[in-house]
């Protein structure tokens, strides 16, 4: 009889868990950064594998020069610029709704040359970015919303495929000087 | 009348704290799931530009950090001025060590999941492009060609 009763565990007092589980519960609050990383991505082309130029001509009125000088200020196709106008002037660039001659031939052919200083300020530069950026991804909307009736983001992934095709992102961005110039 | 005032006495009921474990158990869990914690002390100043046009990073495990900006603390500032420098991991570095950099965080990852390596550059915005273009220049050598530039949410005017 009293072997029987020593085998049985004796219980643990779990008064305490609440304790430990307390003290584990605000370490992760204190080393939670809630915050997700975000940003804006691209995607650099590769280096040439060798000194040879590109031959493939493009068009000069399929080409959208923008150019940032070492003060932020903006030159778009030899015009000065504000960056509010910067995202409506590439849409139109890009689309070309009305088929001016000195715009794009269409949106497949249209590439956005960007280039900038050694001293332009990384704000203005991502701001730049962000701008043209919007520009491809408001066109994408429309073009989304008036094919399939939803925004880019909601399409399936041959949709979104198809619309890609329609306005492929082309932003080139103009080597440093010292290095071989393209475009 | 004295009848009631007899069953409800003064004392409160106590209440059952036997679930309550449990409950912490749960937020805890939530919060070790959430949890990022940093593994780079920072030695310059970042303060991101902010965009609209933002993506989230997905799979944080194959992301490598590229920190540029000034030195923020006084004591820095007094040995390596305030000039922006480049951070990789915990020290400052410089750009011929970043194929270094990306050689490590390359080792550190399935060899299948190389191709899915992003950089996110984490850049002060008071920074001038001349450097970026450098560590852009270096990362394009190297093939690491998906980059992120970090930024923050937020419209033209905050800037």
């Amino acid at each position: 009889m009293a072997k029987k009763k020593s085998r049985s565990t004796p219980e643990i007092n779990a008064g305490s868990m609440a304790d430990i589980a307390f003290l584990l519960l605000i370490f992760f609050i204190v080393a939670t950064t809630m915050d997700v990383d975000s940003g804006i991505t691209t995607k650099l082309p590769p280096m040439p594998e060798d000194e040879q130029q590109d031959d493939s001509e493009i068009k000069d009125r399929n080409v959208f020069t923008v150019l940032v000088n070492a003060n932020d200020q903006i030159l778009v196709e030899g015009n000065w610029e504000d960056i509010r106008n910067m995202r409506k002037l590439a849409k139109d660039f890009v689309a070309n709704p009305q088929q001016k001659a000195n715009l794009s031939e269409n949106p497949q052919v249209a590439v956005i040359s960007l280039q900038n200083d050694r001293g332009t300020s990384y704000n203005m530069y991502i701001q730049v970015q962000n701008e043209l950026k919007a520009a491809y991804n408001e066109l994408r909307d429309e073009a989304s919303r008036s094919k399939f009736g939803k925004l880019f983001a909601d399409l399936s992934d041959d949709q979104r495929q198809e619309i890609q095709e329609m306005y492929p992102i082309k932003i080139s961005e103009a080597e440093p000087k010292d290095v071989s110039k393209s475009n | 009348m004295a009848k009631f005032k007899k069953k409800g006495g003064k004392s409160t009921p106590s209440i059952n704290t036997a679930s309550l474990p449990d409950i912490v158990f749960m937020l805890l869990f939530f919060f070790m799931v959430t949890t990022v914690i940093r593994d780079a002390s920072l030695k310059v100043r970042v303060q991101t530009p902010n965009a609209t046009e933002i993506q989230k990073l997905e799979k944080k495990s194959l992301v490598s950090y590229i920190y540029i900006g000034p030195p923020n603390s006084e004591a820095l500032r007094k040995t390596f001025g305030t000039e922006p420098r480049i951070q990789l991991n915990d020290s400052y570095a410089s750009l011929n060590d970043i194929p270094q950099f990306i050689e490590m965080e390359r080792k550190a990852r399935d060899e299948r999941e190389v191709p899915l390596m992003t950089t996110s550059l984490k850049v002060d915005k008071e920074t001038k492009m001349g450097i970026v273009s450098d560590v852009k220049q270096e990362l394009r050598k190297l093939n690491a060609l998906k980059i992120n530039y970090s930024t923050k949410k937020g419209g033209l005017k905050d800037n």
